[in-house]
């Protein structure tokens, strides 16, 4: 294989196991949001600000990810 | 690529790769061989970070020149909201001497939003003004897009941290927490305990800088291969591009406030983790 075919296997699975854990989490998290807000309704609102904050911190370690992956795709540091 | 077949000759017309290699260039004073290099700057990102910092401020001035503690206009009761809802996020936060910090973080709120915001302009917007004056350089727009940018953001979080650290503890207190937080006071663990502390500071550092980076990022890219869609010069591609673009900007307009917000809050809570002990 060359180097190329490993650099764009290792982008899709950056990727894609990223997404995995990012998805599963934020899943999560937004089901027990959805069931504080039936449980309490007037607590959905300052609930509401802390999930976004939430979701934009699980999102993090899939999106740095992402950003490196893009990297490797089109800027590759380590190949000419 | 319909585009790289139809014209030869005068006119190149880049490949795909080469398109969005020549998008993702910086404006820099050197060629960038090595992954770290310090003694090159980007230079677009510096004019463009001033630029918004220029901007941030003139509004916020004009905001308060204007201020009148009478019936407010709508101008001065959207500055009121943003001014609140910073305000009350840093009496959550910070137990303390607020006065330097809450406006740092609004500070930083507006800082970042408005780099964030310049993903909106088009992409080849100053490709196309560069090409009227018959050059073509690397330029990037977005400063927090540029891994620079936002590590140069988060140090300096990092040394307000340290900063707030030795002011509300102390040297000797600081330097105490350090050796001692978390396992306890036994010589044994003051390694560990080292070991674990400048993790922490060098992993809040380094993940603030580059989540803001990894998002700004990555929406750009998406918009580069967005426009590669219209660039296939057929009636479906440019069909797909607009509709495509535009889902995808009024989506990055949630991301770009959102991690604006996300930067400011994770400031006030590094902040005001400083502020407590362990």
């Amino acid at each position: 294989m060359t180097n190329v075919a490993f650099v764009a296997l290792a982008c899709g699975l950056i990727i894609g196991l990223g997404a995995i854990g990012a998805c599963i989490g934020i899943g999560i998290m937004g089901g027990k949001f959805i069931e504080a807000s039936a449980r309490q309704p007037e607590l959905m609102n300052a609930l509401q600000t802390k999930m976004f904050l939430l979701a934009g911190l699980i999102d993090a370690a899939f999106l740095i990810g992402v950003g490196i992956a893009m990297m490797f795709a089109f800027a590759n540091p380590f190949a000419g | 690529m319909a585009a790289e077949t139809a014209v030869e000759g005068a006119a190149h017309a880049p490949t795909a790769s080469e398109y969005i290699v020549h998008h993702l260039g910086h404006l820099s004073t050197q060629h960038q061989e090595k992954i770290i290099d310090f003694s090159i700057i980007n230079l677009d990102t510096v004019f463009w970070s001033v630029l918004m910092g220029v901007v941030g401020l003139t509004f916020m001035i004009v905001a308060a020149h204007r201020a009148t503690s009478g019936v407010p206009g709508r101008f001065q009761a959207f500055i009121e909201m943003v001014v609140e809802m910073v305000n009350d996020q840093a009496k959550n936060i910070i137990h303390g001497d607020r006065t330097f910090i809450a406006p740092l973080a609004l500070t930083v709120f507006v800082w970042v939003f408005l780099m964030n915001s310049l993903d909106f302009l088009p992409v080849d917007l100053f490709s196309g003004i560069f090409r009227l004056f018959d050059m073509e350089p690397h330029f990037r727009i977005v400063p927090t897009a540029d891994l620079n940018g936002t590590l140069g953001m988060s140090i300096g979080v990092l040394a307000l941290m340290l900063y707030y650290n030795v002011k509300i503890k102390g040297l000797g207190g600081f330097i105490h927490e350090l050796f001692c937080a978390p396992f306890g006071a036994h010589p044994a663990l003051w390694l560990p305990n080292l070991g674990l502390n400048i993790i922490e500071f060098v992993a809040k550092t380094v993940s603030l800088g580059m989540r803001l980076f990894g998002n700004m990022y990555a929406g750009e890219l998406v918009f580069l291969l967005i426009a590669l869609l219209g660039s296939t010069a057929t009636w479906w591609g440019f069909g797909m591009q607009v509709i495509a673009g535009s889902i995808w900007a009024i989506f990055h307009i949630l991301i770009v406030l959102l991690q604006a917000f996300i930067f400011m809050m994770l400031t006030l809570v590094y902040i005001g983790q400083a502020h407590e002990g362990h």
